[in-house]
């Protein structure tokens, strides 16, 4: 692969941003956490599951959804807490599957066949929300390799974000754009596959920027040296 | 005035350019701005910053100013009490006060906007005129509406339910409504006189004018005059903590116009205090943000004890000069803090002094706290981050959808 070899499609960078709304639904046990689960939009399901990745950027682990926190630390259920804190996210290609998983895991727990439930108190029930998503094109495209890392590297965290988290969930691809492009437009199959490989939920959102940027540089010294060992044989 | 450029050395080329895209897509609009008062209180001083950065960003962004005299401020300031669940004595006589102040300003006010951006109870029955604009209409609530008096709480819906959409600043401060509610936290400005960088010789000479030493640690509440912040209480903190360390204690208060209960609120801190020389108690004008800002500074521990908050952005303030803080779990001080992380979060006098004390023994832990802190606000409660939320809510109402492709 080339630095400078021109891709089939340029890659055009795209960005999000998100507004909070209310969804007016509150759980105070884990029969109302169930049942409202059942029901609410991937949106809501979205905000909760992922709006840590962008809020403590700089927290890093941090509490992997709401789900999971509120049932451990509101009405501490540190059992159902833990199994609903290792859902693997990456498993998922839509973002409504990720609720069945939830559900789920809900569903099949002892604590929820507990008499009483246990019930938060007041003030600290689960309050649903959703991420109105905004999607707008950046000015940035990118025609090559060479330019595909220099717009990644000044790029909104905003931007990678969306590219790498909201693209893949939200429009049920089984892979984020970056890899895509790669593989289809420039056609490094090895290196897409490599940007696959991350599990881009254990970094903070300027961690997965240097991780992604440092994987691409990495592969490019590969190509050049194996470029050049060959050449120096061929000589 | 700052400029929008001037944020890019705080948070980034890339957040300033998505701003600018951002506000492209508003061009054309009129966003007027409506409160009570244009000196004074959170509301008034972020609209001060707001609505001239809009203008920067090409947002025609305006604001007016209702009118009401000492009777109707009398009302709200009621209002906003029993708001927070405070037991006050709310009579037939206050709603007709309140009505006719909203209808004299009904008949006088120009609503021009495309967006009418209502901000807290005092102008909401302006929202009567609605029929007769062609516009949106936005309520912001900056306050605790989590256990409300129920006839203000009622009175007050009755308006609330005829906006377009209404906004509030933490999840447990909602209603059961009928209109889409929408969560933005409210921010603070890095660039104003009250948080930039001040150099040593200012903090200094202010704590020379109030007669404040530096040979020992200072603990600091900055608020309004008011029972909600517990003066009282942190003068009891206070006294618990002196008995094992010596410190001062320093209660500074700016007014508001449309506040007429600080005065009262002030003598009785005054005789609390008892003349003790280790408490100052400094009533500053409205004006004097170097000087609550120089206070912050030179704190060894920042205070916000309130017993209600509408968000409590004196936290924000004070997390963004690293400072440790202790504080009251109540409004949107638990967004702003994370226990043991950002800041010590505490429930009675009691456990405020233990966290103040803990801070003043391990100057290294607070020290982790305060630069954690700061990281935090920078990520999240900074002007950019707001201006960022209301332009994409003045855009949201014309869409139902959740996701918007611009």
């Amino acid at each position: 692969m080339g630095l400078r070899k021109k891709a089939k499609v340029p890659f055009r960078f795209y960005t999000r941003l998100n507004l909070l709304e209310l969804t007016g639904k509150k759980a105070r046990d884990l029969e109302e956490l169930l049942n409202i689960t059942r029901e609410i939009s991937g949106a809501v399901i979205y905000y909760h599951t992922h709006h840590f990745l962008q809020q403590q950027q700089y927290l890093s682990p941090e509490p992997p959804n709401d789900f999971a926190y509120w049932v451990s630390n509101v009405l501490r259920e540190s059992e159902l807490g833990e199994k609903l804190a290792s859902i693997n996210l990456c498993e998922f290609n839509s973002i409504i599957a990720v609720r069945d998983k939830i559900v789920e895991v809900i569903q099949k727990d002892p604590a929820l066949k507990r008499e009483p439930l246990r019930t938060a108190p007041q003030g600290e029930e689960f309050t649903f929300k959703k991420s109105i998503t905004f999607i707008f094109p950046t000015p940035y495209s990118a025609n090559n390799m060479y330019e595909f890392i220099e717009i990644l590297k000044k790029i909104t965290v905003n931007s990678i974000y969306f590219h790498v988290f909201e693209a893949r969930l939200r429009s049920e691809k089984s892979i984020g754009d970056f890899c895509n492009w790669i593989e289809n437009s420039i056609s490094d199959v090895e290196l897409a596959h490599k940007i696959t490989n991350l599990d881009p939920y254990t970094y903070t959102l300027e961690g997965l920027r240097a991780n992604i940027i440092k994987i691409i540089e990495e592969s490019l010294v590969d190509n050049k040296s194996r470029t050049f060992l060959r050449c120096g044989v061929l000589i | 005035m700052a400029k929008l450029s001037d944020y890019e050395s705080i948070v980034g080329k890339d957040i300033i350019d998505e701003l600018r895209i951002l506000a492209g897509k508003l061009s054309g609009r009129v966003i007027q701005n409506i409160n009570s008062t244009a000196v004074g209180g959170g509301v008034a001083e972020i609209l001060n910053r707001m609505v001239p950065l809009l203008g920067d960003l090409g947002v025609d962004a305006q604001w007016d100013v209702i009118k009401g005299g000492e009777d109707f401020f009398k009302v709200t300031k009621k209002f906003h009490n029993a708001l927070h669940g405070a037991n006050v004595e709310i009579l037939p006589s206050d709603f007709d006060t309140f009505i006719e102040y909203s209808e004299m300003n009904a008949r006088q006010m120009n609503l021009y906007g495309d967006v009418i951006f209502i901000h807290d109870p005092q102008p909401i029955a302006l929202i009567k005129e609605k029929p007769k604009t062609k516009s949106k209409w936005i309520w912001r609530c900056h306050i605790d509406f989590s256990g409300p008096d129920i006839r203000v709480w009622l009175f007050l819906k009755d308006f609330i339910e005829q906006f377009d959409g209404s906004v509030f600043s933490a999840p447990g401060f909602t209603k059961d409504l009928s209109v889409r509610q929408f969560l933005i936290s409210p921010s603070i400005d890095p660039l104003s006189d009250k948080n930039k960088e001040l150099p040593k010789r200012v903090i200094n000479k202010v704590l020379d004018t109030y007669g404040i030493s530096q040979d020992k640690p200072i603990i600091t509440q900055i608020s309004r005059f008011d029972y909600l912040k517990d003066p009282f209480g942190v003068i009891e903190v206070f006294r618990l903590v002196r008995k094992y360390t010596d410190c001062q204690l320093v209660i500074a208060g700016g007014g508001a116009t449309d506040d007429p209960e600080g005065d009262k609120v002030l003598n009785e801190i005054r005789e609390k205090a008892d003349n003790d020389p280790d408490i100052h108690i400094l009533v500053l004008p409205p004006t004097s943000n170097i000087e609550i800002n120089a206070l912050q500074r030179a704190s060894t521990v920042i205070l916000q004890k309130s017993l209600r908050e509408g968000f409590g952005l004196t936290v924000a303030e004070a997390l963004w000069k690293a400072k440790p803080v202790v504080a009251s779990a109540v409004g949107g001080i638990p967004l702003q803090i994370t226990h043991k992380f950002s800041g010590l979060l505490s429930r009675t006098v009691e456990g405020t002094a233990y966290g103040i004390k803990q801070l003043l023994h391990s100057p290294e832990y607070a020290k982790k706290l305060g630069k954690n802190g700061k990281e935090h606000i920078r990520q999240n409660f900074l002007l950019t981050r707001h201006l960022r939320d209301y332009m994409l809510l003045f855009l949201a109402l014309d869409y139902p959808e959740d996701v918007i492709r611009l």
